[in-house]
């Protein structure tokens, strides 16, 4: 096994991310394909999340493919939104192709497409075994296929993850971005409103593409507070969170320096960037997604 | 004679009365659309076990949970005595129940003991409420007037209930005590009240112990009454309304079958859309419009949300953008549910229905015949405020889902009034014109594979 502390100049390798339509013509159906979701396909921040992603589905021998150019948005934000119509139009476009195409299983890095495909497109003809990629990176960790190993170490770094609405409350999955984290040896603390009681970054529902309505705070300031209180261990902030049952909290103060949030959703990857941003704390905290941190653990990066 | 007789009249009296209430209340829930909610009986009767009976969800927060828990536990102890009170009342027997010796004994022991925490934990409600400043959840533009009251009220009923009780049985024991009598049951509260009742006449606590169990059964009779219009009908109603939860992923929101049928057709031309359903006289019905713009748009089991609904707040104060100070609060669209379905349909007897003012930004209504739940009651602004994050589904220990309200308004919104604001009109012809929220070329989607390099490192199974 590769020791960590001597990185081993690697050899590395340009991939050419096969898309579904290549693998028809040469008569194959992709074992997975890996849906990107428009996040990941346009955002710059989230494009760094497929990519990790991608590299680890290389690494351990994926047979994957991704749709490509013939991807399109599932509908999440207009079905949100309260266009069912247009919801419905996006719904059966992607159902047409993937079933064209004979999809069985898709694994994605977006809660919102993995809720949107897993849950609702099963009405509409669009029968699939749906998985986010939390639970597939723990399956591999399982598997012992990703051993977190040769690439950066993460021991005794402070680690905070925050719950996304549409992997935890609307799904049940708690434990599974957990357990990746945990592989990495690093220091995870839990925040006061976490689990099934999460506060959500402020983006779902489609107010991605909305200015908030009037109030006194933006949410992904107050989600951004209580995490930065959770890594740093200001007892003040924590005692005074709303929405959690009160009880006197002795944390012991740390240092942001070095800390991270960890996220699991492109829209609170925006959401927590921002607020770190805004309480000009960008240069010690910093918010990765799961698969940037195993790509990293693992020494994929190239 | 004359008590078995009167008693008879009271009872029926109240229970025909309770009746006609409930099936004001059937009828209201009912205006609501239809949804099959059969099926998956072992799953609902665990569900109902739990949640319900099992008040699961209420131990996410300790102290109001086991406060609840002696008030709950109470409630339906007691009731066992009702049922002595109900036999005795019209058979002319004294403590009926007395036979069953120590069971009786550790019945009314258990009774008493309880009836004694039940005021503890009410005074302890109440001050929650009322202490300065009450606990958040407790406050807000919904939680005033009427329903403010209404909760007082309801705290007051009870420790009225249990001072009845324990007088009842102190003025009992006090009597059995000057006959020489021996009374059975065993009363650790009210044998001790007893002894300062005052030494008087076996007429004078004849007639005490009479008032005490009269005033006990009134009581509850009238408390019965009350319900239909208050908060504290969730008693009854929590238990069905756990019955017929969603059983799919909170994620999972509803499809609306009309319009897959109008999609399937645009992309199938040899696609056939069922009928549309037919009055009684063979005439086509008036078409149902897109999502909910009032009461009768959102089916039956959100009305019935609403009259589960015993205003605790723990779905508002879990909200997001209710407590970044933004309008919504989903336990006032429950509430404004109830009020709306009640003035527009069948009203309890006390009907106060909330008046907003300038904090939660209502417009005066003018016209109250047209004013509909949507803008009426409920505004725009707060539906936009939701961010569906289901806190407020994933809080309510009777399993409401405001969330499925908010987003049937949303629909009639978007759907009906193209009233979404403006920049989500501009996301959604961008998914229209580019299959993406965002404004960027379809032809860019793979760009992120472009210069992807992995480290050749074998994989940590092969190693």
């Amino acid at each position: 096994m590769t020791p960590t502390s001597s990185p081993t100049p690697t050899a590395k390798r340009q991939l050419t991310v096969p898309t579904v339509a290549d693998l028809a013509a040469q008569g194959k159906v992709p074992e997975i394909l890996f849906w990107v979701g428009c996040a990941g396909a346009f955002d710059d921040r989230y494009k760094r999340v497929t990519r990790a992603f991608a590299r680890i589905l290389e690494h351990v021998g994926t047979d994957y493919a991704v749709l490509g150019l013939e991807e399109s948005c599932t509908g999440d934000p207009a079905k949100r939104a309260g266009n069912e119509f247009l919801f419905q139009m996006q719904a059966m476009q992607n159902i047409t192709t993937m079933n064209g195409y004979g999809i069985k299983k898709i694994v994605t890095a977006c809660p919102h497409c993995f809720n949107t495909i897993k849950n609702e497109y099963p009405a509409l003809g669009g029968e699939y075994e749906v998985i986010h990629h939390s639970t597939y990176l723990q399956q591999l960790i399982d598997e012992g296929k990703v051993g977190m190993t040769g690439g950066e170490s993460f021991k005794g770094r402070r680690i905070t993850f925050h719950d996304s609405c549409y992997l935890g409350r609307a799904n049940n999955i708690y434990e599974a971005p957990r357990d990746v984290l945990a592989a990495l040896d690093a220091d995870l603390v839990e925040m006061k409103r976490s689990r099934a009681n999460g506060l959500c970054c402020g983006a779902g529902g489609a107010q991605m593409w909305k200015e908030p309505e009037p109030g006194k705070k933006d949410i992904n300031i107050e989600r951004t507070e209580e995490a930065l209180a959770t890594l740093s261990g200001a007892a003040a902030a924590l005692d005074n969170l709303r929405g959690v049952e009160t009880e006197r909290s002795a944390p012991s103060e740390h240092s942001l320096q070095g800390a991270i949030i960890a996220v699991s959703c492109p829209f609170c990857m925006t959401m927590m960037s921002d607020g770190v941003k805004n309480k000009e704390q960008e240069s010690a905290v910093q918010v990765f997604d799961l698969a940037e941190l195993v790509a990293s653990a693992e020494g994929i990066n190239a | 004679m004359l008590q078995p007789i009167l008693f008879a009249l009271l009872l029926l009296a109240a229970f025909g009365l309770f009746a006609w209430q409930v099936r004001k209340i059937r009828a209201n829930i009912l205006v609501g659309r239809d949804r099959d909610m059969s099926g998956h009986a072992a799953e609902r009767f665990n569900k109902t076990l739990l949640v319900a009976f099992g008040q699961q969800k209420m131990f996410k927060r300790l102290t109001p949970a086991l406060l609840h828990l002696v008030v709950y536990v109470g409630f339906l102890v007691i009731n066992v005595e009702v049922i002595e009170i109900i036999i005795d009342g019209l058979f002319g027997t004294h403590r009926f129940l007395s036979f069953l010796g120590p069971v009786y004994d550790a019945l009314m022991a258990t009774n008493e003991a309880l009836a004694a925490l039940v005021i503890v934990a009410v005074a302890a409600f109440w001050w929650r409420r009322n202490h300065n400043p009450p606990v958040r959840r407790f406050t807000g533009p919904e939680l005033r007037m009427w329903p403010k009251l209404d909760a007082n009220i309801i705290l007051y009923i009870e420790v009225a209930l249990m001072a009845a009780l324990f007088f009842m049985n102190s003025a009992d024991i006090k009597l059995h005590q000057l006959e020489g009598k021996d009374l059975p049951g065993v009363f650790p509260v009210s044998h001790f009240l007893a002894n300062l009742l005052p030494a008087s006449s076996v007429g004078t606590l004849e007639v005490l112990e009479r008032a005490g169990w009269w005033i006990h059964i009134t009581g509850i009779l009238l408390f019965l009454n009350y319900l239909p219009s208050s908060k504290h009908f969730h008693i009854i109603l929590a238990f069905p309304n756990v019955w017929y939860s969603r059983l799919v992923p909170q994620g999972q929101f509803s499809n609306v079958e009309s319009i897959t049928h109008e999609v399937k057709a645009m992309m199938d031309p040899s696609y056939e859309v069922p009928t549309p359903p037919v009055g009684p006289d063979g005439s086509a019905l008036a078409p149902t419009p897109f999502g909910a713009k009032d009461v009768e748009d959102l089916p039956w089991t959100a009305l019935m949300n609403a009259y589960s609904c015993t205003e605790c707040g723990r779905c508002t104060s879990v909200c997001p953008a209710n407590l970044t100070g933004k309008l919504l609060s989903p336990r006032k669209i429950i509430m404004d549910t109830r009020d709306r379905v009640e003035e527009k349909y069948n009203s309890p007897l006390i009907f106060h229905p909330n008046v907003y003012g300038e904090e939660a930004k209502h417009e005066p209504i003018t016209d109250l015949a047209n004013a509909t739940l949507l803008r009426g009651k409920v505004t725009p602004e707060e539906l936009w405020a939701c961010t569906t994050c289901n806190a407020c589904v994933e809080s309510c220990p009777v399993n409401i889902n405001p969330l499925e309200s908010i987003i049937e308004m949303r629909r009639f919104l978007v759907l009906e009034e193209s009233a979404a604001p403006n920049s989500l009109n501009v996301m959604f012809s961008n998914i229209e014109n580019n299959g993406a929220p965002w404004a960027f070329s379809p032809s860019d989607r793979l760009n992120w594979a472009d210069e992807l390099y992995v480290a050749e490192k074998a994989a940590a199974a092969t190693v």
